[in-house]
């Protein structure tokens, strides 16, 4: 038990650990009582939403259903997890995105997942962001939020230099949507847009033509790199048979339009030809292997790793479920960085906001956390901090429970606004890759403060108790209520606005990239710190060439900061 | 225990001289158990990091024996492989005399090369062009500066043209004197001899001229029932018949007598005493040049299996004083018969209902089993052979020579027992065995890593146990056995625990006819493979790729091993059976799921045909070496050692040929079949061509009688084949052309390697 929080390295490394190990000022020491009837009632709460959520997560896994599942199974065919776990190495972490996408988003329909399964693992030894239709949810077609999940991931594939792999097996855009997913910027066109881009920066594209692939969804493996097509199972065509009849009056069957058979020996728009499901992913695999470098390197860590002195576990009875009950933000650190140690800066000053550095899994970071409602001095803090991570090329972690910005009188006569607008410059042109964890409420401008969604963190997650609104529930139903006459109309409104608050909503529609249980929280931190780290390696590959597909800084400054 | 201990290595000691003095008897033996307890010398330890033995052994006890002694050889050529050559290096080694090994082009690497202080190649891998090539020996042994060739058993051990050359090249031949060999070899001489000498041999009338079948019929009756009528050019059986009773007699003898005219073209027949219940027992003798000869005591060898023995144990059990003082007295006579030097065995046939016995023939050698004299009498038969060699006197009177506890040897083949003991050949690709004891030794030839190969005797290793009793030995011996483990061939360690494990072998019930008459008891019925297998399996197959230990700077993609963030780390597996097990068979598969939802745990959920399932949840495991997994199942901490074999890359993939996991799980070893995946099996049948003619096991091409653009019948033979003494004749499916040839004769070819295809005609 002594040694548990060293497990996982090797011998020699642990003795010498162990013996370079003593007490550190910069060890967090940790005041949690786990047996208080505080800590017991909070960390219930939070136990019953992760069960909420497990529950959720566990529908979703079934995707279109057990029918669905079986209609696949009968045709020889991999259902689409098993696809992903048999691309994935098999010791390897998967890094799911946004599971629970279109959770209660359609009105009468279940779209589990939006009908799309992407994340981040490991194949052939390379990262890769895998996006598989899944064929089980209305036979893969592209509902809005299928799109908004697809150009997501095809956004973190770009961002940190990700091989795609697509498992395809899709009849295309969701025809009564078809004005939510077609027309706009961010609509279908532009996932094809994203793979010329990302093959444009030597980002490979792969594809396995596993099912149907027709109309605009023909175009993924079109405009792939490498194209492996099943055997008698995977079609390619702009149009099928029937619309081929209505449109030219040939008669024609699905594998001579569009059959792998042909698209291998004939048309050449596919590279590989598979037996089955399972051979077009090793094939799959194999053509990752042979990207060579083209594939990235796997960025080590700064440091070895280390776990956190404290129970992950513990982080339930810290935080619970009521945000506006405050949390210790140091309590929640020490479970979260190596060691539970963390280099405080400025630590007596603009107590509200605690920043530092500290290692994730061994990955140098710089955190931002708050630990109450950000005053000027808070602000200031912030804004010197996030310089001196851009300065130093360190990754930001934003964690996150933060009501807003001070106001009133006091504050405003102080120069809240300005200094506000200096933590959100800060982090809006900081250089270096963000990474943003909500761990409680992101309210009004502290969302933007703390690098909510709009300011492109490479990564975003919710706790399950997290709340986003643009400002808390109780103030805004008060204003509102201010302008508005109809009482009847307020609780309603209030009631919606509590409901949009939540993650579940927020995670359904995107705003993140997915619910994180806070006991995984210091692990997904530690793969997203690794995968931002592959970019500088990349640039160094690349000749030092200016790749940089990201949003997070461009070495153009900070613009003017507001005095 | 101390006194058996004591005897044991006191006996054993380094020193000619000290061994020369004799010990007189048992009694004084526990003095040198002061102060060193090696047991391994002869198990394999290293004879010079020995202590000395105590003093006064040298003095004390020196009866009438008069010095001096000839001096040991200096330098000894060993004219054999495997774990023989092994075993008389060490002796070599503790008495310091230099080796020279001799090798085949498929032993360049092997052990006994290494061990020995010089190494000469001999020729091309077959027997005939190395080990049994006399000249290149006697050119080996000439070039070298050997003074003696110690041939070892089998090979060249007993011919006597090589020790006649030996002889007449002024080297000593390690063995008894041509004329011995010669009379020995020959049956019927030796019967001859043994008669004159009144060593009894099995009683029957036999006579070189046609005899009319009345003659046959009074001799019948004159050597009673049941009696045995054999063709005298007879062989496998034919032209044999047992008659119970004089009524049955002429009929019997007609048939046998039309039979062997139809098999031999020769109806004579000889009739012999049948026994029903025969054991197999033979005494170790040893003579010196002096004319004097000792018995170091019998040994029972009934259990053998393909007319070879598998098992043997010293002293045999069951025989009286007398009847045991007897059978030495009549092998000291035989060998005396014919004045004999060195180390031989006399075997004899015992009849368990009368507890008469019959010379059969005599050894001329150093045998396989030896060990188990020495454990008995705490002697080295080596020593023994080279200082007799050296024309030295027998280190032992016969009241000297002890006799304590009991022993066994088990031999581990390459063969497989559920393929009626065919032999196999392939890669030891795992090898681990217990570790050797006071009451353990292991005879070893062939470390991991080596070739069981096509073109020799086909033995691994031998198990040799000591304990007071038979029961203690043997027991010692089964969980030795469970100890042993071996994965790349077939081996016959699963059966040997079987047989040390059997009833009626525990209750002495022995003959030869052991293993057919408890077939059943000893191959039990296939049962599903153990839930606790498949786990570890499934367990072994998941973290093998896991790194034993992280590096330092681990990523958290190799750290984070298994884990899912909102998806649940499922796997599935199947595995079928050994098809073996099921007479080659496919058995149905045994299913396994593994589920990791906690960082670190899994949950195994096993599905064995027509069983319920199994699951062992919150499973934590993790492997201790590259093949050594340890998982805690249902609060019991397990280790299981796992291997993977994999058919060589160029042979297509089938049902059977396909990645086997050998796991050795609690004492017993359990072959698992992964069944390939399906487009592997569809690769595998598009390359396959109509008419293509496969090696059905690894084996040596002997003919390859067909050209290529040749028409051939179906039935036709195409290429003949050898695999371990066994030939295999392949013959066309089809009416068609030979369009490839893809074998020549020499050629050593792979199970599975397509060797001809034949288009077929339509």
């Amino acid at each position: 038990m002594l040694y548990w929080h060293l497990k996982g390295q090797s011998l020699p490394g642990r003795l010498h650990r162990l013996a370079s190990r003593a007490y550190h000022p910069s060890v967090i020491p940790s005041k949690v009582v786990p047996l208080s009837e505080e800590f017991m009632s909070k960390s219930a709460a939070m136990d019953a939403l992760v069960t909420e959520l497990d529950h959720i997560t566990s529908q979703v896994r079934l995707g279109g259903g057990k029918k669905a599942m079986e209609r696949m199974r009968a045709k020889g065919k991999l259902l689409p997890r098993e696809r992903i776990a048999t691309l994935l190495d098999r010791n390897t972490p998967f890094m799911e995105l946004s599971s629970i996408a279109a959770h209660e988003v359609y009105p009468g329909e279940s779209i589990p997942g939006a009908g799309i399964i992407t994340g981040i693992g490991s194949v052939s030894g390379k990262e890769c962001m895998i996006i598989c239709n899944d064929s089980t949810v209305k036979g893969g077609s592209y509902y809005p939020l299928t799109i908004k999940k697809h150009l997501r991931a095809q956004e973190i594939a770009r961002e940190n230099l990700l091989p795609c792999v697509y498992l395809v097996e899709s009849g295309g855009a969701a025809l009564p949507y078809q004005a939510e997913v077609f027309p706009d910027v961010n609509h279908f066109g532009r996932g094809f847009y994203n793979m010329a881009q990302m093959s444009a920066l030597g980002i490979p594209q792969i594809s396995v033509v596993h099912g149907i692939s027709v109309a605009g969804g023909a175009y993924t493996p079109a405009m792939s790199d490498y194209v492996i097509i099943v055997r008698n199972q995977g079609h390619i065509f702009l149009a099928g048979p029937p619309l081929v009849k209505a449109a030219t009056g040939e008669v024609v069957d699905e594998e001579f339009l569009g059959g792998g058979e042909m698209h291998a020996s004939v048309s050449g728009v596919v590279d590989a030809l598979a037996r089955d499901d399972e051979d077009g992913i090793t094939l799959a695999r194999t053509a990752v292997g042979d990207l060579g470098s083209a594939a990235g390197l796997t960025a080590e860590p700064d440091q070895a790793p280390e776990a956190p002195l404290y129970s992950v576990e513990e982080l339930h009875g810290i935080v619970g479920d009521d945000v506006r009950q405050a949390i210790d933000m140091k309590e929640v650190i020490a479970r979260i960085v190596d060691g539970s140690r963390f280099r405080e800066f400025k630590a007596e000053y603009g107590t509200t906001l605690l920043t530092g550095f500290a290692h994730i899994h061994g990955y140098h970071c710089g955190i931002v956390a708050n630990n109450g409602v950000l005053f000027s001095p808070s602000a200031l803090k912030a804004t010197h901090f996030i310089q001196l991570c851009s300065q130093r090329k360190i990754p930001l972690v934003f964690l996150v429970n933060v009501t807003g910005y001070m106001v009133g009188s006091k504050a405003e006569r102080g120069g809240i606004a300005k200094d506000g607008a200096k933590m959100v410059r800060a982090v809006s042109c900081a250089d270096v890759p963000k990474l943003t964890m909500v761990i409680g409420g992101s309210f009004g401008a502290g969302n933007y403060g703390m690098c909510g969604r709009a300011y492109s963190p490479r990564f975003l997650w919710m706790w399950p108790n997290a709340k986003i609104l643009v400002m808390g529930s109780g103030q805004l139903s008060q204003v509102m209520a201010g302008i508005s006459k109809d009482p009847s109309q307020h609780s309603e409104l209030q009631s919606r606005i509590e409901a949009q608050s939540t993650a579940l909503y927020a995670s359904a529609r995107l705003w993140d990239d997915g619910i994180i249980k806070p006991t995984d929280s210091r692990d997904v931190l530690g793969l997203g710190l690794s995968l931002a780290k592959r970019e500088s390696m990349i640039g160094r590959l690349s000749g030092g060439s200016r790749l940089r597909p990201s949003w997070d800084g461009h070495d153009a400054g900070f613009g003017v900061f507001r005095m | 225990m101390l006194r058996k201990r004591a005897a044991r290595f006191a006996q054993r000691r380094v020193y000619p001289e000290v061994a020369a003095a004799g010990v007189g008897g048992v009694r004084l033996m526990h003095l040198s158990t002061r102060g060193t307890s090696r047991s391994t010398a002869l198990l394999g330890g290293d004879a010079h990091s020995w202590s000395l033995p105590v003093r006064g052994y040298a003095t004390g006890t020196i009866p009438d024996r008069p010095p001096p002694r000839k001096p040991l050889f200096t330098k000894l050529l060993i004219a054999n492989r495997g774990e023989i050559a092994c075993r008389i290096i060490r002796t070599c080694r503790k008495l310091g005399i230099s080796t020279i090994a001799v090798y085949s082009d498929a032993d360049a690497d092997a052990l006994h090369v290494r061990l020995a202080d010089e190494a000469f190649r001999l020729g091309p891998a077959p027997s005939a062009e190395s080990y049994l090539s006399l000249e290149r020996i006697v050119e080996v042994a000439k070039r070298a500066g050997a003074q003696a060739v110690h041939p070892g058993y089998g090979f060249l051990s007993e011919n006597a043209r090589f020790a006649e050359r030996l002889a007449a090249e002024g080297l000593v031949f390690i063995g008894p004197g041509v004329e011995a060999i010669k009379s020995m070899g020959s049956k019927s001489e030796s019967k001859d001899i043994m008669l004159a000498a009144g060593v009894p041999c099995v009683p029957g009338y036999h006579s070189s001229e046609p005899v009319p079948i009345s003659e046959l019929e009074r001799q019948a009756t004159k050597l009673g029932y049941p009696l045995l009528i054999k063709a005298v050019l007879g062989g496998g059986g034919k032209g044999m018949r047992i008659v119970r009773s004089v009524e049955d007699f002429l009929p019997a003898l007609e048939s046998a007598q039309r039979e062997a005219r139809k098999a031999f073209g020769d109806e004579r027949v000889l009739i012999e005493r049948w026994i029903e219940r025969p054991r197999h027992v033979e005494v170790q003798v040893f003579g010196d040049s002096s004319g004097n000869v000792v018995s170091l005591w019998e040994r029972d060898c009934s259990v053998q299996r393909r007319h070879q023995k598998i098992i043997e144990e010293a002293p045999a059990p069951g025989l009286s004083d007398e009847v045991r003082k007897d059978l030495s007295d009549k092998a000291v006579a035989a060998a005396k018969a014919v004045n004999y030097l060195g180390a031989g065995t006399v075997e004899f046939i015992f009849d368990c209902d009368t507890d008469e016995f019959y010379f059969m023939e005599m050894n001329t050698r150093l045998q396989v089993e030896h060990p188990v004299t020495e454990m008995i009498t705490g002697q080295d038969l080596v020593q023994w052979q080279l200082e007799v060699a050296s024309g030295n006197p027998l280190p032992l009177r016969q009241d000297e020579i002890p006799r304590i506890g009991h022993a066994f040897e088990a031999r581990i083949y390459a063969e497989n027992p559920l393929n009626d003991f065919l032999p196999d050949v392939g890669p030891l690709l795992y090898k681990s065995t217990p570790q050797p004891s006071e009451s353990l030794r292991l005879e070893e030839g062939f470390p991991q890593g080596s070739n069981i190969e096509v073109y020799y005797d086909p033995l691994i290793s031998k198990v040799v146990a000591h304990g007071r009793d038979r029961t203690e030995a043997l027991r010692i011996l089964r969980k030795s056995l469970e100890g042993y483990h071996i994965a790349g061939v077939s081996t016959n360690v699963e059966f040997l625990k079987a047989l040390a494990g059997n009833k009626a072998f525990l209750d002495q019930e022995l003959d030869t006819g052991f293993i057919a008459k408890h077939r059943d008891e000893l191959f039990p019925p296939i049962s599903a493979p153990a839930p606790a297998v498949l786990a570890q399996a499934v367990l072994f197959l998941l973290l093998r790729e896991q790194p034993l230990h992280l590096p330092a700077t681990a990523t958290p993609w190799q750290s984070l091993a298994f884990r899912r963030f909102s998806d649940i780390y499922t796997k599935h597996f199947k595995f079928h059976p050994d098809p073996l097990l099921n007479h080659g068979n496919p058995s149905p598969a045994s299913e396994v799921t593994v589920v990791s939802s906690k960082p670190g745990l899994f949950d195994v959920e096993v599905r064995n045909p027509g069983a319920d399932p199994v699951c062992f949840k919150d499973v934590k495991a993790h492997m201790i070496s590259s093949t050594v997994i340890s998982s805690t199942l249902d609060a019991q901490r397990v280790q299981t050692a796992v291997v993977q074999q994999s058919p060589p890359p160029t042979v297509l993939p089938s049902s059977t040929v396909t990645d086997r996991l050998h796991i050795f799980h609690q004492g017993s070893k359990t072959t698992l079949l992964i069944p390939p995946p399906n487009y592997l099996l569809q690769i595998a049948a598009e390359a396959l061509t109509s008419g293509g003619i496969r090696a059905p096991m690894p084996s040596l091409v002997v003919d390859v009688r067909v050209k290529e653009g040749e028409d051939v019948n179906k039935g036709q033979p195409v290429v003949v084949l050898e695999s371990m003494k066994t030939e295999i004749v392949l013959r066309a499916e089809v009416d068609g052309k030979v369009s490839m040839v893809g074998c020549k004769k020499g050629d050593m070819v792979e199970e599975g390697k397509e060797l001809i295809t034949v288009v077929a005609t339509d």
